[in-house]
């Protein structure tokens, strides 16, 4: 028989393999990149995972952490939790520029940095993603998911998605 | 995961907040989503969807906070739960009327959920107080929707402004019944868990009352000398499960596939 070797699965490939997962809604993006793996612990064979969610009624959150699970578990660890964290409570202004771009690339309008209201936050113009115009209107306050709104770029005459500021 | 409760906040009185506070959205939620397909116009179709959404998410934070206090899980509490043991109030179970009734509806609730949320936000109860932070930030989007939707259609026509009107005429005393004074409230406000349904009342009429008025809308309302006097009898009994019929149709709805198969899962 062949001795298993107990190897010793670090932080560092907790995160790599965390950093594989897509959000199921917006591909573009890693559930790093969105900042809503807000830590991770190891000890031994047991991983600890700290998720906070985007939007609560968002239906992917279940999905989110069974692909959490499945991961952690292919990796090699023997028990996963996730543990869902409601504070502090996540912001659209922790996405840095990298996914920001992404978002772009993919066809969403990236949100706005929050101001002291939300009406304040969302005054400035937003700039289509295709065509890079800023000659847009909202077109619908609410959109295909939770996260986002629906804009029109009278420019490109193209309808587009902005991420919710939040 | 279990959850203690600070000492001084009487548990029975804190889950009786949380079943209400989470009933209400969950009633809302299902309310705002038989719009789904039937809405004036698509904008509205997807808002309402949206918010429905939003509203049984909403639900499910208090129900899971309820549940680890030792209430039962959020499932049971939505789909096995007998209609009579509901603690919504009747203005979040009425029928959802024409578009006018659910817009007026949907702003008087988020005000009183702006309301509501701020105050539960320095909450002594800090399960309560993180959830109602992380709340507020999506209900934003709810109410600058339905307070631009009343203003337009106070305003807008003949027509539009009738139905207005008598929506705010069934609407204003049963939103007065969302403030109904829970039993065992007064110890719940002394722990500081929340400043208590009295206070959020008099916060939510300062802030409705003028918006109405500049939506042409009038609400049995009088202010004399910074004194407020709501000429309405409040559509209470909900929060002691004194409900009516339309919750009945409601909950009947709302479990009927759940309870083809309990507990089953896909």
């Amino acid at each position: 028989m062949e001795s298993v070797e107990v190897q010793q699965i670090t932080l560092t490939d907790a995160w790599q393999a965390l950093s594989e997962i897509s959000d199921p809604e917006i591909p573009v993006l890693s559930l790093v990149d969105l900042k809503i793996i807000r830590d991770v612990r190891v000890e031994g064979a047991t991983a600890t995972v700290e998720l906070t969610p985007t939007f609560l009624g968002c239906p992917a959150l279940d999905y989110m952490k069974n692909e959490i699970r499945e991961k952690l578990l292919a990796l090699g660890f023997q028990t996963v939790n996730v543990e869902l964290k409601l504070s502090p409570a996540w912001s659209t202004d922790l996405l840095g520029e990298e996914a920001r771009e992404k978002l772009r690339v993919f066809g969403i309008a990236p949100p706005e940095k929050r101001a002291a209201t939300l009406a304040e936050s969302l005054k400035k113009p937003v700039v289509c993603p295709y065509c890079r115009s800023s000659e847009t209107r909202l077109e619908s306050s609410f959109g295909p998911t939770l996260c986002k709104q629906i804009y029109y770029c009278e420019h490109c005459r193209q309808s587009f998605e902005r991420f919710k500021t939040l | 995961m279990a959850l203690e409760v600070p000492a001084g906040i009487p548990k029975e009185a804190l889950q009786r907040l949380l079943v209400a506070l989470a009933d209400d959205e969950l009633i809302l939620g299902h309310r705002d989503s038989e719009w789904t397909g039937h809405a004036p116009i698509l904008e509205e179709d997807i808002a309402f969807s949206n918010i429905a959404q939003d509203e049984i998410g909403h639900a499910l934070v208090w129900y899971t906070i309820n549940e680890q206090l030792g209430g039962k899980s959020p499932d049971w509490m939505g789909f096995e739960r007998d209609w009579k043991q509901f603690t919504c109030c009747h203005f979040t179970a009425f029928p959802k009327g024409d578009f006018g009734y659910t817009v007026l509806r949907q702003y008087l609730f988020d005000v009183a959920e702006q309301v509501r949320l701020k105050n539960l936000a320095s909450s002594s109860f800090t399960p309560m107080k993180e959830a109602a932070e992380k709340i507020l930030l999506e209900e934003g989007y709810h109410l600058m929707h339905s307070q631009s939707l009343v203003e337009r259609l106070g305003n807008a026509t003949e027509e539009s402004h009738k139905r207005m009107q008598a929506a705010a005429e069934i609407a204003f005393p049963q939103a007065l019944g969302m403030f109904e004074v829970l039993t065992g409230e007064e110890d719940l406000v002394n722990a500081g868990a929340f400043s208590g349904n009295t206070v959020l009342k008099t916060e939510w009429v300062e802030i409705v009352a003028p918006v109405l008025a500049s939506a042409s809308l009038r609400i049995p309302v009088e202010k004399e000398n910074g004194e407020i006097t709501l000429n309405a009898k409040p559509d209470e009994g909900g929060r002691k499960g004194w409900q009516k019929e339309h919750l009945k149709r409601l909950v009947h709805d709302m479990q009927t596939v759940y309870k083809m198969s309990p507990g089953g899962s896909w």
